[in-house]
């Protein structure tokens, strides 16, 4: 029997795993990154309730029906809430400072996640004092397109 | 709601940074103290549910399969339940619908999570998809300001309000952490320390945000026979709600947060529960961070809408307040997520039971217990009391 | 071949610290001397390898030390002959449960020092009850690979 005490502490394991994924876009949101290619933002629209979604939803997460039509929408709107981004953190892919914002595209009727940018975003009062609730954005598109949610490059404050 | 369902038996280990135990070890020890505290053995459970965050939090796919041995899963039933935040209310409705329909008369629920095994925002930015979300991911904290923003807006409450409110709430919590011997977060701090913290999100600021913990939660779930028979004061479930939303954040209104609203409803109306701020002794409100605890004011009827930051600044919710909320320091003080949940029930079980040693709330009856878990997506909500 | 949907890659690299707790710790470190630690129930009187902290059936802690066997029984066993994603050696390896003498359970470990590339070769080799002997690597790290593998005895 081997009764002596523990002759260190306990101790870590490190690692770093890593997995492979390979996800199926799906027709409903390939035909909307195809859109924003050219430079077309594309909705859908519930028959039922008449809410249209950006980005599409093949089907209405309240009514549970089928979204067959397709609507382009605006490519401005208003802000219906933002931050500041400031701290980084693992898994990001933005670099703080950004500014997440929820932009209602006109002719829409809920918030589309993004980001605001086009000016100096280093001093957080300066982005405060610009970025407000309900204020107007636009869409500033890349010119290079990969057919991903930055073929929208950022949203423009619309002064 | 079925058959009356009691807890019998809690058990939390010391939670913080436990690298001196292994993920199994560290469970066991929530097990083994609510099996004492219950005074049971493995062999009186029947059934076991678990649950964590996601898989990717520790980089071990099914936790529950590892800790297997830990919750006593050996030779029974076991279930594993997944709402990311709200894991430890959803494992406990699941413990709960489990004794509630006759089908066993003892259950064992467990929550736990090591989160300095892995890295929380890195995991937490999976659980958004790689097209929409997750490339404006800002951790959850990014997610949790803009709820808060738009909340401050739709409201009209001035921000520097809100800030001075979100202050006092943090004082609150890390002032109650102190009395708590479980607690992760012990420091003594002061509102102008939480008002000029460090940014991370703006308005949010370092003391606005819980930590990242490791702990876990046991809590024993009794019919009523077996209650009656093996404990002398057990806390009898009230009225458990749980609801969803949508997927992508922009399609419900967060400032009223329906699922938080209607969660709370569904439990009321089973507790016969109508004026919850007068009625409720004591909450033990999720709030991994300030502002949305706020929210969860108003959305469980504790004050009108927008009225939140009033409330808190007249000190509504402090230990000497007309509703006293997260007497344990709340998730803002720990944040094992997948124990989170689970911890606020078994803090709001010991309140009824009258066995919360130095942050108990003198004669406390009837407890609300809550949590949230995705992006802003589900609540669940569980009401506790000491009579059936 | 175009592809009929779109697809795209993802992949997820995240970094982990695996506490090992004291049990562990101690068994890795006996690893390091050439010893395999096993520990022991007080209740049920069974030992456990690896060294566990507390026992999966009586729920007691553990904290009787035994330094066991370093020979046992195979108890079952395969070939390894295709590659995924993840293996920590590339295939064709074996793999067997061992029985180490004086233990009272089943414990993992790759089978080795025989000729693995032909099946019918290994199947005349090892087989379940056949006695296996623990090879040390020269170069010890505390992890479970201070055992190279296990060797059948003749």
């Amino acid at each position: 029997m081997a009764d002596e005490k523990p002759k260190e502490k306990p101790r870590e394991m490190r690692a770093e795993v890593t997995v492979p994924y390979e996800m199926a876009v799906g027709s409903n949101w390939h035909r909307f990154f195809e859109g924003l290619k050219e430079e077309k933002i594309l909705g859908t629209k519930c028959r039922k309730c008449n809410r249209i979604f950006v980005p599409p939803r093949s089907f209405c997460p309240r009514c549970f029906d089928d979204n067959e039509e397709w609507v382009e929408v605006g490519q401005e709107g208003r802000i219906e809430t933002w931050c500041y981004s400031n701290l980084m953190f693992p898994g990001q892919t933005l670099k703080p400072p950004f500014v997440p914002v929820q932009v209602v595209l006109d002719g829409t009727d809920m918030g589309f996640q993004h980001r605001i940018a086009g000016f100096d975003l280093s001093d957080f009062e300066k982005v405060r004092a610009l970025v407000k609730f309900g204020g107007r954005v636009r869409a500033v598109w890349n010119k290079e397109k990969k057919g991903t949610i930055f073929d929208i490059d950022y949203f423009e404050l619309v002064t | 709601m079925g058959k009356a369902v009691a807890i019998i038996g809690t058990g939390q280990t010391k939670h913080g940074r436990r690298n001196d135990v292994s993920y199994p070890e560290l469970v066991r020890e929530a097990v083994k103290a609510a099996l004492e505290d219950a005074g049971l053995t493995p062999k009186d459970i029947e059934g076991v549910v678990s649950g964590t965050m996601p898989s990717m939090m520790e980089g071990i796919s099914d936790t529950h399969l590892y800790f297997a041995d830990a919750i006593c899963e050996v030779g029974k039933p076991v279930l594993k339940v997944e709402t990311c935040g709200s894991t430890g209310q959803s494992i406990a409705h699941c413990g709960f619908y489990w004794v509630a329909s006759g089908a066993a008369d003892i259950v064992l629920v467990v929550g736990s999570e090591k989160m300095f095994e892995g890295d929380g925002q890195a995991t937490m930015s999976t659980v958004a998809d790689p097209w929409f979300l997750k490339p404006f991911s800002a951790g959850a904290p990014g997610v949790f300001t803009m709820q808060a923003m738009e909340w401050m807006h739709r409201f009209n409450i001035p921000e520097d309000k809100a800030r001075e409110a979100a202050a006092l709430i943090s004082l609150t919590n890390h002032d109650n952490a102190l009395n708590n011997p479980f607690a992760h977060i012990k420091i003594t701090m002061t509102i102008e320390d939480a008002k000029n913290a460090f940014i991370i999100t703006y308005p949010v600021r370092l003391l606005d945000v819980c930590p990242t913990s490791d702990g876990a939660c046991a809590v024993i779930f009794a019919s009523e026979e077996k209650a009656k028979k093996i404990c002398k004061k057990p806390a009898w479930i009230k009225g458990v709600g749980f609801r969803g939303e949508e997927y992508f954040l922009g399609e419900s209104n967060k400032s009223i947060w329906p699922s938080a609203t209607e969660a709370a409803k569904h439990a009321y109306e089973q507790a016969g529960i109508k004026n919850p701020l007068k009625e409720l002794d004591v909450a033990e409100v999720y709030n991994p961070f300030t502002y949305q605890e706020m929210i969860f004011y108003e959305c469980f009827g504790f004050c009108p809408r927008g009225e939140g930051p009033d409330y808190v600044l007249k000190g509504t919710f402090t230990m000497k307040g007309e509703l006293p909320c997260d007497p344990s320091g709340g998730v803002l003080c720990t944040n094992p997520i997948g124990a989170s949940g689970l911890i606020r029930l078994a803090e709001a079980a010991l309140q009824v039971t009258g066995k919360a040693g130095a942050r108990q709330i003198d004669g406390a009856k009837l407890a609300l217990s809550h949590a949230m878990g995705g992006i802003d997506q589900f609540n669940g909500v569980t009401i506790v009391g000491a009579d059936l | 071949m175009t592809k009929e949907y779109e697809t795209i890659i993802n992949t997820i690299t995240l970094p982990y610290r695996w506490a090992l707790g004291p049990a562990w710790t101690r068994f890795f470190d006996g690893l390091k001397e050439e010893k395999i630690y096993g520990t022991r129930c007080r209740k049920c009187k069974k030992i456990f390898v690896p060294a566990r902290s507390f026992c999966p059936d009586c729920f007691e802690d553990l904290d009787e030390w035994s330094d066991v066997s370093q020979e046992g029984t195979l108890r079952s066993w395969t070939l390894v002959k295709k590659s995924h994603y993840g293996q920590v050696r590339r295939p064709p390896y074996a793999l067997g449960l061992i029985h180490l003498d004086g233990t009272d359970c089943d414990f993992i470990h790759f089978i080795g020092g025989i000729d693995l590339s032909d099946l019918k070769k290994v199947r005349e080799k090892i087989k379940a009850g056949t006695r296996v002997k623990a090879v040390w690597n020269k170069e010890k790290n505390a992890n479970i690979h201070d055992i190279s593998y296990f060797k059948p005895l003749k």
